[in-house]
This record gives C-alpha cells, structure tokens and sequence, in this order.
C-alpha cells in the first residue's frame, strides 16, 4: 500500500466524521431554537413574523457551522491538496 | 453531476476565455429576467391584470420586509434587494427545467453574488452616515476590536457564500446519488424538498444582506449586538 492510497483512505474516513460529528451540534442547536421560536410564537402568536424571520436569519447562522463541516469534507473528497492524481 | 463540485467543465472558449454552463445559465437568466421586468411594466394600469397584480405583491412584501429590518424609508434599498431575491431564486429553482442546473449550485455564481453585497454594505454605509461616519464604525467600542470588526466583516461574507454553495450543492448532489443508485422516480421527493430549501436559501440571502446594511446604515444601539 503507497502512501498515496493510504492519505486517501483517511482523507474518506476524515470526510465522513467531518459531516457525522459536525453536523451532530448545528441539529442539537437548531432544535432548540425552534423550540423556543414555536413556545414563543404560541404565547405571542401577534408577534410571529418577527419572531419567524429572527429565526430564519439565526437559523442561518447555526446551519454555518455544518456548512463549514460539509465544506471541510468536500475539500478532503475533491480538491485534496496532499493528493495529486491529475 | 457526480464529478467535483468545486470544478465547472468550459462549454466553450471565447479567444483565451473559457465559458462555463453557469455563466451561460445566468446570462440567460438576467435576460429572461429584464426582458420580464420590461414586458410587466411597461403598461401599468389602475386596474390591473394579474402579472401587473404580483408584481406589486411582489415589491410590496419586500418592501414590507425592508421597513420591518431597517426600520427606515425603503426606497433606497428596495431595487438592490428585490433584484437580489429574485435572482437567487431564479437561480435556485432553474434546477427543475431539464438538462439545466441551478448556477448556485456552483462556487464561482455564490462567490459573485456575495461580493456584490460586499460592495454593497459600504456604498450603503457611505451613503447613508458618510465616509467618515461609515469608518468610525469600525472601531466602535474601543480600538482594539479594530482587527475583530474587520475580520467579522470578511468572515460573514465568506459564509454566505459558503451557505449558499453548500445548501444547493448538496441538494443537486443527493438528487445525483439518488439518480444513480435507484432510478428514475425515486429522487422526485427530493428535488421538491430542493425547490423549497431553494426558496429558503434565497430568503436567508436576502435577509442577510439586509442585516449586514442595515448594521452599517443605522448607528447600533447599545442592546443589540452587531456581530453575526
């Protein structure tokens, strides 16, 4: 086995726990926000499209932190720079 | 579309420059879109018809928006964003016309756009407080968050595009997987779970750019943070 394939094995594996783990506490995060959105949305149900635009735009920023996992794992799968085949 | 993501194949050269799908995509689409903007509006009548009708529920909701952000006269703002809008979702739903792919499903359209609202912000904020009022911004509570402001300016737009890129992406490319592991119908769930992550996504832009210029254009009170 050359070292080539073998960076390539753990580049596979890192992409995996990449998204697994990454993702794990960006869905723990959002859960809870929108817990808390929909608890407040049926105290207040007047102030619901503030309240449902707040938690779009904070659930955008949550969501970032998966993206960058997603990203982290694309660059491991695709544009790998320690693997060079083309 | 199973190859890299991060790669676009040119469709054709012109002289040294290559042309890539999306480019063409988008081109298309601006074309599409102005020439529709020129046909809605060129006879507004007091009664009108039904493209005259969501065209000004259209402008009226973003409009809305605007007002309820900014908590200021939209009027300034109101071309850029609602250009902005309906481009990305333009953008995002071209996916489901046959052998077209949606451009944000690529780096190179997200990285366009995302530096247009970088552009924007400061032209905004210089024109909303001034030059010198736009920079003394950037050191606001002391100097010392001078480095963290200007960091946080080029991170946020950073994500951005990365959010964008990575939700239609990763929409394109589970309907590609699908596509190649069960057949036909399968993926269709899915590409209608896209049309609606694809309508989302052009929100959170939009919605985002309209923070990131209303964090420049009204002075932050103290309560609210001006970090995101």
């Amino acid at each position: 086995m050359n070292p080539t394939s073998l960076i390539a094995i753990a580049s596979v594996i890192a992409a995996a726990f990449a998204v697994g783990l990454g993702s794990v506490g960006p869905a723990l995060g959002e859960g809870r926000a929108v817990a808390a959105a929909m608890d407040a949305i049926a105290r207040q149900p007047d102030s619901s499209g503030v309240i449902s635009r707040t938690l779009f735009v904070g659930l955008a920023m949550i969501e970032t932190m998966a993206i960058y996992a997603l990203v982290v794992a694309l660059v491991l799968l695709f544009a790998n720079p320690l693997i060079r085949i083309h | 579309m199973i190859g890299s993501p991060l790669q676009a194949e040119p469709m054709f050269h012109i002289g040294p420059v290559p042309v890539t799908t999306p480019v063409v995509t988008t081109w298309g689409l601006m074309a599409v879109l102005i020439a529709g903007s020129a046909l809605l509006t060129r006879r507004l009548k007091l009664e009108p018809g039904t493209g005259q009708v969501l065209l000004e529920q259209y402008v009226l909701g973003i409009q809305g928006q605007i007002r309820e952000t900014l908590r200021a006269d939209p009027s300034p703002y109101l071309a850029f964003l609602a250009s902005l809008f309906i481009f990305v979702l333009g953008c995002n739903w071209l996916a489901i016309i046959p052998g077209l792919e949606a451009p944000t499903a690529h780096l190179e359209t997200d990285a366009a756009l995302a530096g247009i609202v970088f552009l924007a912000v400061p032209f905004f904020g210089v024109r909303a407080r001034g030059l010198k009022g736009y920079l003394a911004e950037f050191a606001q509570p002391t100097w010392v968050m001078l480095p963290l402001n200007l960091g946080g300016r080029l991170t946020r737009i950073f994500s951005l595009m990365m959010r964008l890129f990575g939700n239609m992406m990763s929409g394109v490319f589970v309907t590609g997987i699908l596509l190649s592991l069960v057949g036909l119908l399968v993926p269709i769930p899915f590409m209608l779970l896209d049309l609606l992550t694809g309508l989302i996504q052009a929100y959170i832009f939009t919605a985002l750019a309209m923070v990131f210029i209303g964090g420049v254009v009204a002075p932050p009170s103290p309560a609210q943070g001006s970090q995101s």
